[in-house]
């Protein structure tokens, strides 16, 4: 059974010029122990399925439908309280820029200790020896000693292995980690990605890995779902949607990546931008970027169709591909 | 006092000579600790070495690439080039005249019309006030290139076919383009005033994967169309990849590597270049389950003794604790790099 099923989420925000609709129609499961990888350009709904996944979306955006399933049971319609008590519990969360995530007046152990406490029974002094035990598992040298230091006095790097021992202390059956690494310079990356990747198998947690940088995704996750305007375009087996995507827009996405192993004399590009919600094309919102469109495309919007190993939102899939007009 | 890194620079068949000549650069920054403790505790000022000896030479029509992780220096190489900071130490020459000592200001002038500047994010240098079109034909007027009305309008419209904008889009305002189109504007605007020579701090670095190959083959394409000279500076090795035709390697305001592109990526002499070159994730060959070298950059108030990259190197003995290693050049490949390694020169790496 998985782990999350997210079914059908629409994140909608109401404004005076009407609803936007920032999601729509969003489906995925993540197994236990999973690594699920979200990609897609900035503004495709990527931080906003996460947020709709913990209950952290800021008013007035809202879930309007759709179902958010954990370990059977559904938490998108809990109460404020309950749902304070899944998040860190049972979901942990990882950020961007660790130096928002942690209290800049309180020392990391105080905030470790707090968080611990919150969620377990431990005594005080159970509690500390429980957060030097984490701080050594995520590579924290000397972790005694740091635990009086205040988050200023850590590096970049140091600061966000922090958040990782913050989002695991209560040992979640899931983390959900946004952006993780993009704060931090090419080699602490790495071992942030390393140590995320160790930790989560030891302790069998699965993980929404949300990001803009497919290289972390292939380092990482074990499937991914490419998001574009709200909409999940194709999603399968890491391997599969790297090397031979099957959605016109996640083949143009991995084609404009430049790489270190060779130098290309003009970089494929997808011409145009992504549209913005509330301003999506009839029909599939790729449709006016996409150089295989025909008349379908404009029509009508193209579900999740399974082609092979992985699920594409696109009608070259679909029975009445061949009839339809370029 | 900063000793010469000397980068005796080969130019390619063909290249003209160096548009832009940088020369034991430096520049150091006082860092100062809060009043209150200067005054209670007495604290004082501490040097931060920013950049501490460059050199470097970039032929025309032809573009140099520095990449370094962040506080490596490599922004602040850019501002001293663009005039925005004065050096410490050192001379820059463009177009073989001393930029940071102009004669006069005829000098300067001819000096300062070389070169522009490209920054990383499009919305905090373009004034939100001001329309597209005067944004880009503010350089032309400042430098009284063209006089008439007329003209100015025709040249506004030029450049923006030129980029890839329509002409009408000069009577829009900023904030009503997307990133990729706002770093056009940029393009555009800096190559208004017909410069030699841009300098490009991280240009695509705010941009989306898909609106970064469009940006990248623009410049590329600017490039050859109009002889420009990039300087070329990035954190992103895949973009420099595409982008360079020679590299440096900048690591705690210092080069640490530098070769053309081609041989820089088959054949990475450097401890620091490789490390830098196993760690970038790359979707196409995911190097799963590595595990990567530990540590991070020292803090550059207090650089560690002898090769800033010693505590991190695996390969560091105690020569590279104590003594500084210069560039000197070592075989890589079947090319050559400028080296600054005790392990490479003594052919233990």
């Amino acid at each position: 059974m998985a782990l999350l099923e997210v079914r059908d989420l629409r994140v909608e925000i109401p404004t005076r010029r009407g609803v936007l609709t920032i999601l729509d129609g969003v489906s995925f499961d993540i197994a236990p122990g999973e690594v699920l990888g979200l990609v897609g350009e900035s503004g495709a709904g990527k931080s906003i399925s996460g947020l709709a996944i913990i209950g952290l979306l800021e008013p007035p955006a809202r879930i309007a439908d759709g179902t958010v399933t954990l370990e059977g049971r559904r938490i998108d319609n809990l109460p404020r309280e309950e749902m304070r008590r899944i998040r860190g519990a049972r979901i942990g969360t990882i950020f961007q820029d660790p130096l928002t995530s942690l209290n800049p007046l309180y020392t990391i152990g105080r905030q470790l200790v707090e968080t611990i406490q919150t969620h377990t029974t431990l005594t005080t002094r159970q509690a500390e020896a429980r957060a030097v035990d984490l701080l050594k598992q995520v590579g924290i040298p000397a972790a005694e000693s740091r635990l009086n230091a205040y988050p200023h006095e850590f590096s970049g790097g140091m600061r966000q292995r922090v958040v990782i021992s913050l989002a695991l202390c209560a040992e979640p059956v899931l983390v959900i980690a946004d952006e993780p690494t993009t704060a931090l310079d090419v080699s602490i990356q790495a071992q942030i990605i390393a140590l995320l990747k160790r930790l989560c198998r030891e302790h069998r947690t699965a993980v929404l890995l949300i990001t803009h940088d497919m290289g972390v995704i292939a380092e990482t996750a074990d499937r991914v779902a490419v998001m574009y305007a709200g909409r999940i375009a194709e999603i399968g087996p890491v391997g599969t949607v790297v090397n031979r995507p099957k959605h016109p827009y996640s083949a143009g996405l991995m084609g404009s990546i430049p790489t270190v192993e060779r130098r290309l004399d003009k970089l494929p590009q997808i011409k145009g931008a992504m549209p913005r919600p509330g301003a999506l094309p009839h029909g599939c919102a790729f449709a006016p970027r996409c150089g295989y469109a025909r008349d379908l495309c404009r029509a009508e919007r193209p579900e999740l169709m399974r082609t092979g190993e992985t699920e594409s939102a696109c009608f070259q899939y679909d029975r009445r591909w061949e009839k339809a007009h370029a | 006092m900063p000793e010469a890194s000397r980068l005796p620079e080969k130019p390619a068949a063909g290249a003209g000579r160096p548009l832009l000549e940088v020369e034991s650069l430096a520049r150091y920054f006082r860092v100062m600790a809060p009043w209150v403790e200067r005054l209670l505790e007495g604290k004082r000022p501490r040097l931060l070495k920013a950049v501490d000896g460059v050199s470097f030479a970039i032929p025309s029509g032809r573009t140099l690439a520095i990449v370094g992780e962040s506080g490596c220096g490599k922004s602040t190489v850019a501002r001293l080039v663009a005039g925005l900071y004065r050096p410490t130490q050192g001379t820059i020459r463009i177009d073989g005249l001393d930029a940071v000592h102009a004669k006069n200001a005829t000098e300067r002038r001819h000096i300062r019309r070389q070169l522009q500047m490209i920054f990383q994010d499009p919305m905090a240098s373009l004034n939100p006030r001001w329309r597209v079109r005067d944004i880009i034909a503010e350089p032309i007027r400042a430098f009284g290139l063209v006089k008439s009305r007329a003209e100015i309008e025709r040249q506004v419209a030029e450049l923006l076919t030129h980029v890839g904008l329509a002409p009408i889009d000069g009577e829009k305002f900023p904030h009503e383009f997307s990133g990729g189109q706002r770093q056009r504007i940029s393009i555009a605007r800096a190559l208004s005033s017909r410069p030699r020579l841009l300098l490009c701090d991280e240009p695509t670095s705010a941009l989306d994967v898909s609106v970064q190959a469009q940006i990248l083959n623009l410049m590329r394409d600017l490039q050859r169309e109009m002889g420009l000279t990039y300087l070329f500076i990035s954190h992103n090795l895949a973009v420099v990849r595409h982008m360079a035709d020679r590299i440096a390697v900048m690591y705690l305001g210092r080069i640490a590597e530098t070769a053309e592109a081609e041989t820089l990526f088959a054949a990475p002499r450097h401890p620091y270049t490789r490390l830098l070159l196993e760690t970038i994730p790359d979707p196409l060959k995911p190097k799963r389950d590595r595990e990567p070298l530990a540590g991070e950059v020292p803090n550059p108030l207090d650089p560690p003794p002898g090769c800033a990259f010693n505590p991190r190197c695996p390969f560091a003995n105690e020569r590279c604790r104590k003594e500084r290693p210069e560039l000197k050049r070592a075989r890589a490949g079947h090319g050559w790099a400028e080296v600054a390694c005790h392990g490479v020169e003594e052919g233990r790496i």
